[in-house]
């Protein structure tokens, strides 16, 4: 083998690996990526139900069920819009009321989001930073929490 | 007094490290032996200042005192003796200050262990590490102090978070920060190699060993890391693709192709450029996980309590190392010749397409870790990029690489026979398929690629072994004889194959629990019974204790197999009263590698609890594959060809062996 030749090879092998990889990323991100939604953004755009989407907001006080089977309910809001949420399935050690959390499943034609994930930090003052971002745009950052929460409804 | 003179042996050998920036700097510039020789001494004396305030740290969590901020808002007096200690290091301030410790034992080990070393080479590297240790320093005095003090001192102090009171994670964060810091040492000796603008197959015989440190250490963390993730997060899973998991993954990876190319760069004088590129972006991808961990920029389990000051703070830190290193690199790296090209179908063509792979595999996990950051910037827009993109992005890599991996040590340097090989291995590849067809057999509906992932590593584990059979010739001659060649074959050789047989290993737990796991999620009754994968669980009792700082709520399970009891099983969860933080503590019960996992969920009204329970077929060879790439890397290190200064005397015994 040549000089060239072998300068050649070792060109061509680097980019036929680079461009694969480049193509794996490239299909992997075409349906994996999950899009953050408010519970408002929910109300606004209802997203389709064949969509894997995630969603964050804070638990809704006293709106934990909890059935005699796997199965619980609860609701999520933004302190604009609420969305009721069904997961069958173990809630995290630190899913409380009044706290931020994340859900990752599908919007049903009623508007209910069936979560297959719920995922709470391992930190009780913990909120899911998008979930302050659209907190701040709704309340103007004001203070947040159940007490807040009351307020604003009444 | 104590965190007084903690805090004033921190600054002073931040100013230490200020002087070691520039003195040898300036010696070398000016070759002045005595300016170059004082980098040795003061990274010593910087090292034991190190230490000395480290230990007083430890002393105040030791004595609970908490009118220093750090002690009150991560110990309390119920603690056990071990979590006071390692409190020192589950917190921001303290793990910075063990980082540096890390940084500069490593960096005084150069200057004790480094004399054979041209004393140029050797104060360039040291000043690099002074420039490390100089940033690091000045980030933890400036923004995250660890020895301040509070103006009114409280009787009790907040806690360590719970789901770090724990052993695993007490030894984790140490062995990740050696792997982490181990990195520092190569990017040294790539900067300093920039600066005199010579590399040779020596430089190459010094950063090995190094490289091969920090990658055992980095290894061991990571895999530590997972473990208890698996066992203490209570979901079951043992890789999440967190962002936090990927700033370690990433370095491990170029670390690793960075290990295979300084080989052919001792062997052959080959790759220079491209090794020292290595060299640079693997220290670089372990500071931009030290980013991306400390300034709260992704959302993760595992990330410290953020600060913006902070972030900054490191990323101009970030900005600053890795933007200086490659603009020399881009200024300098033309200076440095290659030996020239080779052959594609050669052990270093081989090591070439490793390299590739593992780059590739990098820039996936790179991108997927920060395109979310980069959506966002764009139109702020939130995703995030979870497992099932990493899955499908680098199992095709992965694949690539594995496939080709018991190839590359069959081959010769310089020119290799691939067909000749081929046919060697083609025996290895009928046993990992006949493997697959027998799993296949008596698993009609298994996935079929599960089936493919076991098969591949089975070729992995075998392919590893049967080229230490090759040379050691067995077959050939008496078997006696096979034996005695396998015993005094170079630890290296050993070394190698333990690893590759280690990525077999841990891809086999791996594939195993993914495509074979039994998982039952349901409300149990106290006394029911119920199957999982051949195993019968019955719930016994549930009871409420308080122990130490916590109170506990357990269940117990039995786990029978055809009628007969073999083990009971308490999964439990844990309610820390000073924070009120719970954690789950999973029931694990260890059939050989495979393992029956609980997690108590709710209780209900009538007694009852939710429980999920998973049969895990083969998880823990996850982790023991990692221990055995552990050993491999070990038993390399202790080579001695390995051992600096001895390769130079016995170089051409050394190309013979290899």
């Amino acid at each position: 083998m040549t000089r060239k030749q072998k300068r050649l090879s070792i060109i061509l092998s680097s980019m036929t690996l680079g461009g694969f990889a480049i193509l794996l990323i490239v299909i992997a991100a075409r349906d994996n990526l999950l899009y953050f939604h408010s519970p408002s953004d929910i109300i606004a755009k209802s997203p389709e139900a064949s969509k894997r989407i995630r969603m964050g907001g804070m638990v809704v006080e006293n709106s934990i069920r909890k059935t005699e089977t796997t199965v619980n309910y609860f609701a999520v809001t933004d302190y604009a819009e609420t969305i009721q949420v069904e997961f069958n399935g173990i809630l995290p050690d630190l899913f409380r009321e009044c706290q931020g959390v994340v859900a990752e499943g599908i919007v049903n034609e009623n508007n209910i989001f069936i979560a297959d994930t719920v995922l709470a930090k391992h930190d009780e003052s913990y909120m899911p930073p998008e979930i302050a971002e659209s907190l701040k745009q709704e309340q103007g950052g004001r203070e947040i929490g159940c007490k807040s929460y009351d307020e604003s409804q009444g | 007094m104590i965190a007084e003179i903690g805090h004033f042996a921190f600054i002073l050998a931040f100013t230490l490290a200020l002087m070691q920036s520039f003195v040898p700097l300036y010696g070398y510039f000016t070759k002045n032996r005595h300016l170059m020789l004082t980098s040795r001494g003061n990274a010593i004396i910087q090292f034991l200042l190190i230490t000395l305030s480290f230990a007083l740290l430890i002393t105040l969590f030791l004595q609970s005192d908490f009118s220093v901020k750090l002690v009150w808002s991560n110990s309390h007096t119920a603690q056990p003796l071990l979590y006071k200690i390692t409190s020192t290091w589950g917190n921001h301030e303290g793990s910075m200050l063990l980082w540096i410790l890390i940084l500069t034992f490593f960096a005084s080990l150069v200057a004790l262990y480094g004399k054979k070393l041209p004393l140029t080479l050797q104060s360039l590297v040291l000043t690099v590490q002074g420039w490390v240790t100089a940033g690091f320093c000045a980030f933890t005095l400036f923004t995250s102090n660890p020895f301040e003090r509070l103006a009114k001192p409280p009787l009790q102090g907040q806690d360590l978070n719970p789901i770090l009171q724990d052993l695993g994670l007490a030894i984790h964060p140490p062995l990740l920060y050696a792997g982490y810091v181990g990195f520092s040492i190569a990017f040294s000796f790539a900067v300093a190699a920039l600066i005199e603008g010579r590399i040779d197959s020596a430089w190459a015989r010094w950063v090995r060993p190094w490289t091969l440190v920090a990658w055992v250490f980095l290894t061991i963390g990571i895999s530590m890391g997972s473990w208890w993730a698996y066992y203490e997060l209570g979901w079951g899973g043992f890789w999440f693709w967190d962002p936090v998991e990927n700033a370690s993954l990433l370095p491990w990876l170029t670390g690793t192709a960075l290990l295979h190319s300084a080989i052919v760069m001792e062997k052959r004088n080959s790759l220079p450029a491209w090794t020292l590129l290595l060299a640079i972006i693997t220290f670089s991808l372990s500071l931009l996980g030290t980013f991306l961990v400390r300034s709260g920029v992704l959302t993760s389990v595992h990330s410290f309590a953020s600060d913006p000051t902070r972030g900054i703070f490191i990323l101009m830190l970030l900005l600053f190392f890795v933007g200086g290193a490659l603009a020399l690199y881009a200024l300098r790296a033309k200076n440095i010749a290659s030996q020239g090209l080779f052959q594609p179908i050669s052990r270093e063509g081989a090591l070439v397409y490793n390299n590739l792979l593992l780059s590739s595999i990098t820039v996936v996990v790179l991108v997927g870790t920060l395109y979310p950051l980069a959506i966002e910037a764009y139109d702020g827009s939130k995703i995030s990029v979870g497992p099932p993109f990493f899955n499908l992005a680098t199992a095709p890599l992965a694949a690539l690489l594995a496939l080709a991996l018991p190839f590359g040590p069959m081959l010769a340097w310089k020119r290799g026979d691939l067909l000749a090989i081929a046919q060697r291995l083609s025996i290895v590849a009928a046993i990992a398929l006949l493997i697959g067809l027998i799993i296949l057999w008596y698993h009609t509906n298994a996935p079929i690629l599960a089936v493919i992932g076991l098969s591949i590593g089975f070729w992995l584990v075998f392919g590893a072994f049967y080229e230490l059979f090759y040379r050691a010739q067995f077959g050939k001659v008496a078997f006696s004889q096979t034996m005695r060649r396998l015993i005094n074959l170079p630890r290296a050789s050993w070394g190698t194959a333990l690893a590759h047989a280690g990525v077999g290993i841990s891809l086999l737990g791996v594939v195993a629990t993914t495509g074979f796991q039994t998982e039952i999620i349901r409300v149990v009754n106290p006394n029911e019974s119920y199957d999982l994968a051949g195993y019968n669980l019955t719930f016994v009792r549930a009871e409420n204790n308080a122990i130490a700082n916590y109170r506990e709520q357990s269940a117990t399970f039995t786990v029978s197999k055809a009628g007969v009891k073999i083990a009971e099983l308490t999964p439990s969860k844990r309610f820390y009263i000073t924070n009120g933080q719970a954690t789950t503590e999973a029931g694990i019960l260890h059939l050989g590698f495979s393992q029956i996992f609980i997690t108590l969920g709710d209780q209900k009204d009538n007694g009852a609890y939710a429980i999920s329970s998973y049969y895990k077929p083969y998880v823990s060879l996850i982790w023991f594959g990692s221990i055995i790439m552990f050993i491999g890397g070990c038993l390399s290190l202790f080579d001695r060809r390995l051992r600096i200064g001895v390769g130079k005397k016995n170089k051409k015994g050394a190309l013979d062996n290899a």
